[in-house]
């Protein structure tokens, strides 16, 4: 028995053979898990979808109520059984309702990780390790140059910064699933306390967030807010909002952007970015080479990011490793971060 | 260490004058001495830390890091003090001890060479990323901090209720880390005793005249000179305590340039303050900006540079005159005193003084403006920008004071040129395309082609900046990161009348000149684009 039996690479995405069934596809297919409701993970039109209540929820939301066939919600920490392979989705504390994928078979464990953190986050549960003997790693900073500062340090500059500039609108562009709720909390708990003034595109989720419990105290919208109440006022967006027409209802405005990019100062400056916020939903290299040991995997593949360093670590360390060379995922920190093009109107 | 480190981050992102003028106040408002004495060294390049080579920094790294690991994180970071300061693993055990900036110029100061690496490994341990890259970059002289040392004397100005002139006044006689200039900054103390012997004087600055101004002035209370095209400078000189003579060179912002013009300091043999402008001076002729500019930003001089290109200084005002400050007297005393005082010391033909321009009424003067090889300027007719008028009652006050003088330029050339790229700007126009790449016509292989021959961004109105910004958006051929190419064909693209002063040969770009000052004169809309000017129309402005 081969781990290539129990899932392995397919121009779909990961494919369960023994189980029949993708993890994460990038084309429709039959019977799909889902990790996350990010759009380079969760796509519309597959026959059957299994994910956690909160990522069908949100990929409703997202994608339209008819997004799937039919859906099945499982529980973090449940098993189902699926042809005769254990499912069980954990907690991977990438976003609201995100999951990595657990797959026991014959005595096989493999782990379908999706994107993960080990950072805390206040929106969502903390990642779950898991013991196996084939980890799935993804790699979008997979670089030892990539390591993540306290995020409460880096609200902090953005709260410091409000208070030096007061006639000034800080705009902080945050991708809008995951990161923008990450942001109105960190900001909360560095001392912000007036209304935090968010893009349309950002309220469908964070009124989700808010009705699954999270507290971001006085969200408002932008749209139909008087253009007088945005000097000294932080106001969150997609990144490519940033620089769209829709910016320049705001006088003098300070640019933030939160993305792991933030780290590398020519990316900041390719963005016109003028206060950088290291924050990230994805793990740095420290939180990757970390999660890798603590499964006690055998073998790791490496999905997407800079798959050929973690698999260069992970041979320094005795363990198989090769990259899946997976296309189709990374999309998201994409347009978090780095994208060229930008979205107009 | 790390919360200098921070405001150096922040100054590098930040386009602002004002912003960073604020950012650096709230440091020196919120930093004890000495740490914000020394940063403010560091600011004004009044300390240098360029103790280490690149070399001595990648050694550290190899030390540390898996090899193949570094070489992939260099090749994606692109720069080695960043790459370093981002992957510089963390020490095991305890936090180390983060080490303050005094701590750091103490060291350096005081350490053999032998142990700069040590002590550099010592001091990264203890710092964060932004920490760790600012030190890198200062030990390696490579720190662009992004603001002059204008700007970080404004911020200590604005600590209390000081000007930044003030600030000027009293900065030669002062030593890092300044901790009397902070108290009387902050109202606790005395403001300090300069014992410089030769001062920067604040300079004294003109308005440019406008058409509507003429009415209110009567040219009988004015007297003229030529504004000659080079850099103003102040050029000081008096004795010590000891009686040995002291001389400096300050440009027009008080910053110490001395060391770059060695040739001029050892000539001049007078004792005073002159305020005129550096040129150079080639065969008894004024030579045009692009050959001064040779001589300008450059750390170190050869004797090549100094035989090639002679400094000069033509006087336009005496400030003092041995021990005596003129500066309360009215500009036609100044200028009575300059003349006898630079026929008495000629400083080997280096010193000259500025003539005057007679005339009776705006319409001579005008005349004049014209064509001032006519009216007395000769041969060095190429090298005048403009006239300056100054009331004849004035005396010499620091900073732009409106009325007493004022600066009428030369028309600019202008040039028909064609939009080709535009990139956003930063802070409030960074939703508007408002940087723009312009070309003009010459001849390709297959036809004529436009050219990039300069890039500006300003000139234009508010109104008119949207209207291109909606241009750019509507007419986008091809996107790089921020920047856009919009459609430049000869029926179809946006013709930009661009105006500026001067051209010069340039093989940096490649059209092969480059323009000086160039600014958005009018937009032109009814032009199409193959009637835009061609380079040759360029190439024949330069002399």
């Amino acid at each position: 028995m081969r781990p290539e039996d129990l899932l392995c690479p397919s121009p779909q995405g990961l494919y369960c053979p023994a189980g029949d069934f993708h993890i994460d596809p990038v084309r429709a297919v039959p019977r799909a898990v889902i990790t996350h409701a990010h759009s380079d993970h969760a796509r519309a039109g597959h026959g059957q979808v299994l994910a956690t209540r909160e990522t069908l929820d949100i990929m409703a939301l997202r994608l339209g109520a008819g997004f799937a066939g039919t859906t099945q919600a499982l529980a973090l920490g449940a098993r189902i059984e699926v042809g005769g392979v254990a499912v069980s989705l954990h907690p991977a504390g990438h976003v609201l309702g995100s999951a990595q994928v657990r797959l026991d078979w014959r005595g096989l464990t493999i782990v379908a990780s999706g994107d993960y953190k080990d950072a805390a986050d206040p929106t969502c549960a903390p990642l779950a390790v898991q013991r196996c003997h084939v980890f799935v790693s993804e790699a979008t900073f997979g670089l030892p140059v990539f390591r993540h500062p306290d995020p409460d340090a880096e609200a902090a500059k953005l709260v410091a910064s409000v208070r030096l500039f007061p006639e000034r609108t800080h705009i902080v562009g945050a991708y809008s699933l995951g990161k923008a709720q990450r942001m109105m909390a960190l900001i909360r708990r560095a001392g912000h306390a007036g209304p935090i003034y968010i893009h349309g595109a950002l309220e469908a989720v964070t009124g989700y967030y808010q009705a699954r419990g999270a507290d971001f105290g006085d969200i408002r919208p932008v749209k139909g807010t008087d253009r007088k109440a945005f000097p000294g006022a932080v106001v969150i967006a997609p990144p490519h909002a940033m620089t769209d027409l829709w910016a320049r209802r705001f006088a003098d405005p300070v640019a933030c952007l939160a993305s792991g990019w933030m780290r590398v100062r020519a990316r900041a400056r390719q963005r016109g970015v003028e206060l950088p916020l290291v924050i990230s939903d994805h793990a740095d290299w420290d939180g990757l080479t970390a999660t890798i040991r603590a499964t006690g995997c055998e073998e790791v593949w490496v999905t997407h990011g800079a798959e050929d360093a973690l698999v260069h670590w992970a041979h320094t360390r005795q363990l198989r490793a090769r990259p899946l060379h997976m296309v189709g995922y990374g999309e998201e920190e994409e347009e978090d971060g780095t994208s060229s093009g930008e979205a107009e109107g | 260490m790390n919360r200098f480190a921070a405001l150096l981050d922040r100054m590098a992102y930040e386009a602002g004058r004002n912003a960073k003028v604020r950012l650096m106040a709230d440091y020196f408002a919120s930093t004890p001495d000495p740490e914000r004495g020394w940063a403010l060294a560091a600011l004004t390049g009044a300390l240098s830390f360029a103790n280490a080579k690149p070399g001595l920094v990648r050694a550290l790294i190899m030390e540390r890091a898996d090899p193949v690991l570094f070489e992939m994180s260099y090749d994606y970071v692109g720069d080695l003090s960043e790459t370093v300061a981002l992957m510089w693993p963390r020490p095991e055990g305890a936090l180390a001890h983060a080490p303050p900036l005094s701590e750091i110029v103490a060291g350096l100061a005081s350490l053999p060479k032998s142990a700069l690496p040590g002590a550099l490994a010592g001091w990264l341990d203890g710092l964060d990323e932004t920490g760790r890259w600012a030190l890198l970059k200062l030990i390696t002289g490579a720190l662009r901090v992004g603001a002059s040392a204008r700007l970080a004397k404004t911020a200590v100005a604005s600590l209390g209720g000081l000007a930044p002139d003030d600030v000027e006044l009293v900065w030669p006689g002062l030593k890092p880390p300044y901790p009397e200039l902070f108290a009387w900054a902050e109202g606790r103390g005395e403001r300090p005793e300069t014992t410089d012997p030769v001062p920067f004087r604040p300079v004294m600055l003109a308005h440019a005249i406008e058409e509507a101004d003429f009415s209110q002035l009567s040219p009988g209370d004015f007297m003229a000179e030529w504004k000659w095209d080079g850099i103003r400078v102040q050029a000081v000189a008096a004795r010590d305590a000891a009686g040995a003579l002291v001389l400096r060179l300050y440009s027009r912002t008080g910053e110490d340039i001395s060391p770059a013009f060695p040739d001029l300091l050892e000539a001049l043999d007078f004792e005073g303050a002159i305020d005129g402008e550096l040129l150079v001076v080639r065969a008894g002729r004024v030579e045009p900006f692009n050959v001064l500019q040779q001589r300008l930003n450059r750390k170190a001089v050869t004797g090549k540079m100094l035989a090639e290109f002679p400094a000069h200084i033509r006087a336009y005002d005496l400030l003092a005159e041995g021990g005596a400050d003129l500066r309360e007297m009215p500009f036609r005393t100044r200028r009575e005193r300059l003349a006898a005082f630079v026929a008495a010391h000629p400083s080997g033909g280096r010193l000259d003084l500025s003539p005057l321009v007679p005339f009776a009424s705006w319409a001579e003067l005008t005349a004049a403006r014209a064509a001032p090889g006519a009216f007395g300027a000769g041969i060095d007719a190429a090298a005048v920008e403009g006239v300056m008028m100054k009331r004849a009652d004035s005396p010499y006050l620091p900073g732009r004071p409106k009325g007493p003088w004022w600066k009428w330029k030369r028309d600019p050339h202008t040039v028909d040129a064609v939009l080709m790229y535009a990139q956003r700007g930063h802070g409030k126009r960074s939703s508007f395309y408002s940087d723009y790449t312009f070309g003009v016509w010459t001849k390709g292989e297959a036809g004529d082609v436009l050219v990039p021959v300069g890039k500006a961004y300003f000139g234009f109105t508010d109104e008119e900046l949207k209207k291109i910004d909606a241009f750019v958006r509507r007419f986008t051929v091809n996107r790089f990161g921020p920047v856009r190419e919009v459609v430049h064909e000869p029926d179809a693209g946006l013709v930009l009348e661009i105006a500026f002063e001067g051209l010069a040969r340039s093989a940096r770009h490649r059209s092969g000149v480059a323009m000086r000052f160039p600014r958005v004169a009018r937009l032109r809309w009814d032009k199409p684009p193959r009637e835009a000017d061609r380079l040759e129309t360029l190439e024949a402005l330069i002399r």
